[in-house]
């Protein structure tokens, strides 16, 4: 069975919400949405204190080429445009808004009925790229880089493939995997224009061999479309990097940075963002809902839910039981990459995977001891880095060494760390060094 | 609710410093008790006062000299140098002798560098090497195989290493006739065979049966406690090398014999596997095993000791930071250098 060649790790998978159907989230009472919630500029808010939205409204428009529009998940009135905590820890401006009824704007089709590709021969590439833009699509797997910038590749580069990213390599997470579930249909209708908006013929959805029942559902349905491929995958993390996923199905690996996968040929899009853009394109749905997982060991009903953006976590919580009285980290995402949050009132936002609860126990690290050298950390880093090197270098700030030693290639990927023997932070430090060292090389480049 | 935040990763992988640590002494166990079964009472009391003096040295440093409160004598690293001191010694060693090593290993080889991680040498090969040149004479001195519990004063005998040396020396093929037969030397028995008058000794603690630490390698191997690279880079560069010089002269005594007697064994999959010492990537290692088995071969054959693998290794030791420098893993995609 296919996987990346290089490194890789193990973690326990912990799927406890696998076998939960997908259950709508009530709606919230107030719905923030931070206007920086993808990579790129800030969205603009268009509206003001005092409007009145509709689901599906636009409320703030993208920011440039690299940005992406927000859209109103509720009908109410703007309360304020006021700062939030968002998931990474940081403030960011967002709109609040009081919801009152659900009531949506016209012209978005709300019926279960399945719209394919031969329903609209009119589609050009063009079309769906812009319908895209326009519905505010982003990269659905935590990264949230705007959709259509990927569908635009740089003259000269040619795609040639599809990748659907459906591994899921992320431990507790079971949101796409979910979602192949109960809308394969829709997903394979997504991946099909996802292949003409780039002007491919050949599509592969990628899935890890922990989710069986998902990987004979879709093998079934892709029948019915002679260029797409499910490609079934040894489970191993990273497996959903973009690197190693392109590694994995198709056997090449991309350049260092600031080399992009379409050098090789390869668009990668995830298994959501494939079933966003149908919505977008088929049902002219903007996006402003996914599926989010609740999980932990602790907490009584893991599940996962249909959410509108701006749904603060907490109430998923409760609907999952309520925060448990042992609760020590609350993490937006993975294990692996998620982000620790500082209060559960953070909102969902386009790339909220998870909510992932950990016990006081789970979230103490253990003590650092000192490096044993067991090489347990080169032998796990799929990008061929060394991440003892790396994690020393940045202790002694020796910044030069660093960039001999690739230290932007990083990914951040988190085995290294998870690997050691130590328990050292080494993806602590090598986080400080190779932000550093980015930092010197775009001063240097700016001269 | 106060809630913890930190950087990812969130989980860690239940590895630690105790397991691998302990795993290797747990591995290391079958050659204990062969060597507690060939060498009787001196074996036992060599291995006994090895570890608890590599333990003692470990906490009064860390106690008394670095004032650590962090104390890392129970993570198991003193105990496993201890462990292996005494595979490197003779049973028949005067236990203060013993006591001397352990001090050398730990307080100097050790504990002088920064402790746990920061060794240049392999503490026990060190402790050997250092024994070996100041106790030549009781370091030499080979007690013969199953004599039980009668051992600390019985018969010694040379190894098949010096008898192997004597062949090169003189050039005489004929004298390897007398070399014990292969099963026994993998069992660790030389006692059936002789050497000019007397019975064959049988050689250090830990390095007597070949089989037992087969037996540890694949315990480490199953358990991911190390990797394929160093021993077998060592043991196929012996096979081949010696294989060679045995085709172009029988003189030379051939790969098995080789492979199975003298400390190689113990040598490649417990000493040059040492985490702290050896090479971080995987070339590295291959490297760094090559030349162990290529250095091995050369002082058994045409060094003044009979034995060249703990020197091979230390000189390995030291080579270790160089190879380090110069042998990266291959980097994920092609990197463009400017």
């Amino acid at each position: 069975m296919k996987t990346f060649r290089i490194g890789g790790v193990h973690p326990a998978e912990n799927k406890f919400s696998a076998a939960e159907p997908i259950k709508i989230a009530e709606l919230p009472k107030i719905a923030v949405f931070p206007l920086g919630q993808h990579i790129g500029a800030h969205a603009k808010a268009i509206v003001q204190k005092g409007d009145k939205v509709k689901v599906g409204q636009m409320i703030a428009e993208a920011g440039g080429f690299v940005s992406a529009p927000i859209f109103s998940s509720v009908s109410g009135t703007v309360q304020k445009i006021d700062a939030v905590t968002d998931a990474s820890g940081y403030g960011k401006p967002a709109i609040f808004i009081e919801v009152e009824g659900d009531e949506w704007m016209e012209g978005i089709d709300r019926s279960d009925s399945l719209v394919t590709l031969s329903d609209r021969p009119d589609l050009t590439d063009k079309d769906i790229i812009e319908k895209i833009r326009n519905a505010g699509v982003v990269g659905m797997g935590g990264a949230c880089f705007p959709c259509h910038v990927k569908l635009t590749p740089p003259p000269g580069s040619k795609p040639e493939w599809v990748i659907i990213n459906a591994v899921e390599c992320e431990p507790y997470l079971t949101a796409d995997h979910r979602l192949m579930l109960e809308h394969a249909d829709e997903i394979l209708v997504g991946v099909s224009l996802l292949m003409k908006a780039v002007n491919v013929d050949k599509g592969y959805i990628a899935i890890e061999n922990n989710k069986p029942d998902a990987i004979r559902l879709m093998t079934e349905k892709a029948k019915a479309y002679p260029n797409i491929e499910v490609v079934p995958l040894k489970v191993k993390y990273p497996q959903g990097g973009e690197k190693q996923l392109i590694d994995a199905v198709v056997g090449r690996q991309v350049p260092a940075p600031p080399a992009l996968p379409v050098s090789v040929g390869a668009i990668i899009q995830n298994v959501g963002t494939a079933f966003a853009v149908y919505q977008a394109v088929m049902k002219n749905k903007p996006l402003f809902e996914r599926v989010v997982t609740v999980t932990g060991k602790s907490l009584a009903h893991p599940g996962n839910f249909l959410t509108r953006m701006g749904t603060p976590m907490s109430q998923l919580i409760d609907a999952c039981g309520g925060l448990p009285e042992d609760t020590g980290k609350v993490i937006g995402g993975g294990p692996m990459m998620g982000k620790a949050l500082l209060s559960t009132d953070v909102p969902v936002c386009k790339g909220s995977s998870g909510v992932l609860i950990m016990n006081g126990k789970e979230a103490t690290r253990a003590e650092a001891e000192p490096c044993i050298r067991c090489a347990k950390c080169v032998g796990a880093c799929p990008m061929g880095l060394e991440p003892y090197l790396l994690s020393a270098c940045a202790q002694h700030q020796m910044w030069d060494r660093l960039e001999q030693e690739d230290i932007t290639s990083c990914i951040e990927c988190g085995s290294c760390q998870f690997t050691c023997p130590s328990n050292r932070p080494l993806l602590d430090y090598i986080r400080l060094g190779k932000s550093t060292v980015m930092g010197i090389i775009r001063s240097r480049n700016a001269k | 609710m106060k809630l913890t935040v930190s950087l990812s990763p969130h989980v860690h992988g239940d590895d630690s410093v105790r397991r691998n640590m302990y795993g290797v002494c747990l591995a290391l166990v079958p050659a204990m008790l062969c060597s507690f079964i060939f060498f009787g009472l001196g074996a036992i009391a060599v291995t006994a006062v090895s570890i608890a003096s590599c333990v003692f040295f470990e906490w009064a440093i860390n106690k008394y000299m670095f004032r650590n409160p962090k104390s890392t004598v129970t993570d198991g690293s003193a105990i496993l140098t201890g462990i292996l001191l005494a595979f490197n010694m003779p049973s028949n060693l005067p236990l203060w002798i013993v006591v001397i090593g352990a001090l050398f290993a730990i307080g100097v080889v050790k504990m002088t560098f920064g402790g746990l991680g920061c060794n240049l040498f392999n503490p026990a090969l060190a402790g050997r090497a250092f024994l070996l040149i100041s106790f030549p004479a009781q370091m030499t001195d080979w007690p013969v195989v199953g004599q039980g519990f009668a051992a600390v004063d019985g018969i010694s005998g040379a190894t098949p290493l010096a008898l192997m040396k004597e062949a090169v020396k003189t050039g005489d093929a004929s004298l390897l006739s007398s070399m014990p037969d292969l099963w026994d030397m993998l069992i660790g028995n030389n006692s059936h065979a002789t050497y000019g008058s007397g019975v064959m000794g049988g050689g250090c603690l830990g390095e007597v049966c070949a089989l037992a630490i087969i037996i540890g390698l694949i315990y480490m191997l199953v358990r991911r406690i190390i990797t394929w690279h160093i021993p077998v880079a060592i043991l196929a560069t012996v096979a081949v090398f010696t294989g060679l010089l045995h085709m172009a002269d029988p003189m030379y005594a051939g790969p098995a014999e080789h492979l199975l007697s003298g400390g190689l064994m113990l040598g490649a999959v417990f000493m040059a596997t040492d985490y702290v010492t050896s090479p971080m990537t995987r070339k590295g290692q291959i490297i760094y095993g090559v030349a162990i088995g290529f250095l091995t071969v050369v002082i058994r054959t045409w060094g003044a000791y009979p034995e060249g693998m703990s020197f091979a290794i230390l000189i390995m030791n030291a080579f270790t930071p160089l190879i380090n420098n110069y042998c990266k893993p291959k980097r994920f995609g092609e990197v463009v250098r400017k």
